[in-house]
């Protein structure tokens, strides 16, 4: 089998060109839902064996206050129900009102976050992003240290930078749909699970670009055809990139069906940052060094 | 290394895996010892985690500490009431805020809890009415903790402890009024529905301030001054947040976290049997370890298991075996360029290292970011998954290698390799 992903280059960069400018799109126009640890707010999950829909929950909690409440009913029949921070004598009202009315009302979870709390959150975790990429770029400039010709050295770790962006920026675009389309929150998870992705999406691209240096080595003194090297890097490490990346998509995918309901959107986000890691580090990070060494080339030469 | 070491090494692995199952799996261990059971988060146990922010504004920065360190001994006290296992209550300092953090494992009525812990420590003067010779009669007063500026420690002309008050200019006007109208009485001094103390007022006090000296030791003095002043807050405490986690549903993610991890692995195993065969096998048995071995020390340090921290555990089972995938990839390609069994491992094994060691550094760049500079409850993710990485390189390398080199023979080569 042979592989010519640089010959279909610019269908590759063209679909997560479209990808990006969709996700960047959507973070723009529909902006992130905040989850209640980051804006402050009330989380409450609540079994009611009488009641029988979500309207009928929120009618009995209008009862207590005109503040704004959703109410969602989970799989398990469960009710979610959200609302603006409230002291613990509303929080007691709401109950009492909810067992009058439908009997035994069971509490499942209860979180209720002061707004103070939930800007110092946002404060640390925008510490914890900017950390993050501080670290994760002086590793890759680290890594690739060595000097390497005809591609300089810093243009893999820029390269590898950029597909880190593509990694990063698809999940979160998606949360922004999810979060416009279905109520699903950006919370400090939701953050953790971005930046696992960023940390994970190296490593993939690492593997490949250190076969491409070694294969240019190789070829040390002869006349190459720098495409075909890097084709050939892609074939031999393909199987590697796809096989390390399936054993965690096999737990993701088993903590999605079998794990508990909280940790959903948290495990979707790392699989989705993975699938795509995996994807732009065959068919993105190779292609985006190839062009731009050829934009290069033509320019000195 | 010599074959008889590799066999010292690869029993011993073995023998502390079997150890830490035992260690690790708490029906049986519970029979053998009581130390070390699993530390279990709130999310998982069921719970109450209540934080609390103090108002220190009305406080002089010199009383800051011993307010809170008052506040925190008071409301101690009263969890300590409520018969939870273990109750945790801190202090903590953000961004010069002080809080007060309450966290009860299985309380039973969290709202009950939550009543008694916001009670506001009160302290409040009474008047002493004798009604007959035995029996005594306490007349409320309005004067009470609210009006109370700071106490501090002192001694009297002979060296004993005293405790002198200072009240706000209203509190002074109503000590001025009760002391007259009580001169050669006792004033009763009552925190939180207790009698503190008795003293007996000489003479009308004006200015605003009391002593107050009794048969009380250093230490007790001590005590009540930080209760004076943890009384003495306007506006002490207010509750900002609040995680409430039924047991029952604690328990149940608890199992489906776990009833996913173990799923996940075996899928894994069947993956890597289906992909590198006999090799798999090797890399099965080394991931079983891994899981054995993480767990062990998880509870051995020990790690506060909450939900992410089982999901990050989770996660890192996925990556644990990539080691291997990439070690056995790279054997493949040997073998392909026709070296031997045994020394296609080997290649294996020294060329895919700077490929591991650069694909687990950066996830361990992100862990560890995330477990200083996150929420406690991002920290038990951080935590295992950092854990998570570095045990998997040594069983996914040090493990898996040593058994290969002890079970793999070359086919068509002479085994000279192995004395290698």
């Amino acid at each position: 089998m042979n592989i010519h992903i640089i010959e279909k280059r610019n269908w590759f960069l063209g679909f997560s060109a479209v990808l990006v400018v969709i996700s960047i799109a959507a973070i723009i126009l529909f902006g992130f839902r905040a989850g209640i640890d980051l804006k402050g707010g009330t989380q409450w999950q609540i079994s009611v064996s009488g009641a029988s829909n979500e309207g009928a929950v929120l009618s009995a909690m209008k009862e207590i206050s005109d503040k704004e409440i959703s109410v969602k009913r989970s799989g398990d029949g469960s009710f979610f129900v959200r609302l603006p921070s409230v002291s613990e004598e509303e929080h007691q009202l709401y109950l009492v009102e909810l067992t009058k009315r439908f009997g035994t009302t069971e509490e499942k979870s209860f979180s209720s976050i002061g707004p103070a709390i939930g800007s110092e959150l946002r404060n640390k975790s925008v510490r914890a992003i900017i950390f993050v990429l501080l670290g994760i770029s002086l590793y890759v400039a680290w890594a690739f240290r060595k000097v390497s010709r005809p591609i300089k050295s810093w243009k893999y770790g820029v390269a590898t930078l950029i597909s880190l962006f593509h990694d990063a920026i698809i999940p979160a675009g998606m949360l922004a749909v999810l979060g416009h389309f279905l109520g699903v929150e950006m919370d400090t998870n939701s953050i953790v699970a971005l930046l696992v992705v960023m940390g994970f999406s190296v490593h993939d691209t690492i593997v490949v670009f250190d076969r491409i240096r070694e294969n240019i080595l190789l070829m040390r003194g002869k006349s190459f055809s720098l495409g075909e090297v890097i084709d050939k890097s892609i074939k031999e490490t393909m199987v590697r990139s796809i096989n390390t990346s399936l054993t965690l998509v096999i737990v993701l995918v088993a903590l999605m069906i079998f794990g508990p309901h909280s940790l959903f959107y948290f495990v979707l986000t790392i699989l989705v940052g993975t699938v795509f890691g995996t994807y732009s580090s065959i068919f993105i990070a190779s292609p985006l060094l190839y062009v731009w060494e050829r934009l290069g080339a033509r320019s000195t030469g | 290394m010599k074959r008889k070491n590799l066999w010292w090494l690869i029993i011993s692995v073995f023998v502390v895996s079997t150890v830490s199952a035992v260690f690790l799996y708490d029906p049986v261990w519970r029979s053998i010892s009581s130390v070390r059971p699993w530390s279990l988060g709130l999310d998982l146990a069921g719970g109450s985690y209540l934080v609390y922010e103090i108002n220190l504004n009305e406080v002089s920065q010199a009383d800051h500490d011993s307010v809170v360190k008052g506040l925190r001994d008071v409301i101690e006290r009263r969890v300590n009431l409520f018969g939870v296992s273990e109750p945790r209550v801190y202090t903590e300092d953000v961004a010069g805020k002080s809080r007060l953090v309450v966290e009860l494992a299985g309380v039973s009525d969290v709202n009950q809890a939550i009543k008694e812990i916001g009670e506001t420590p009160f302290l409040d003067f009474r008047e002493v009415v004798a009604e007959s010779t035995s029996t005594t009669k306490f007349v409320p007063t309005e004067l009470n903790g609210r009006y109370v500026k700071g106490a501090q420690m002192a001694f009297d002309q002979l060296g004993k402890p005293q405790i002198n008050i200072e009240f706000n200019d209203d509190g002074a006007t109503i000590f001025e009024d009760i002391t007259a109208r009580n001169v050669g009485k006792p004033v009763a001094i009552f925190l939180d529905d207790q009698l503190l103390e008795m003293p007996m007022v000489q003479e009308k006090i004006s200015g605003g301030k009391a002593q107050i000296t009794g048969k009380f030791t250093l230490d007790e003095a001590k005590v009540m001054v930080e209760r004076f002043n943890a009384g003495a807050l306007p506006a002490p405490i207010t509750l900002v947040n609040q995680q409430t986690i039924s047991p029952d549903f604690g328990k149940d993610s608890m199992d489906k976290a776990i009833f996913a991890g173990i799923i996940g692995t075996l899928a894994i195993i069947v993956f890597m049997l289906i992909f590198y065969r006999s090799f798999g096998i090797y890399a099965s048995i080394a991931l079983c370890l891994y899981v054995l071995l993480s767990l062990g020390v998880f509870k051995l340090l020990p790690v506060t298991m909450t939900l992410a921290g089982i999901a990050g555990f989770i996660l890192s089972i996925g990556m644990a075996v990539d080691a291997n995938v990439l070690v056995f990839e790279r054997t493949k390609e040997e073998l392909r360029r026709g070296l031997s069994r045994t020394a296609a491992i080997e290649e294996g094994f020294r060329r895919a290292w700077t490929s591991i060691r650069d694909s687990n550094v950066s996830t361990m760049i992100t862990s560890a970011v995330l477990y200083y500079f996150t929420s406690s409850f991002v920290r038990g993710f951080a935590l295992t998954l950092f854990i998570g990485v570095v045990i998997s390189m040594f069983s996914a390398i040090t493990i898996t290698r040593t058994l290969l080199r002890l079970f793999v023979k070359n086919t068509v080569a002479a085994s000279n390799e192995n004395t290698k």
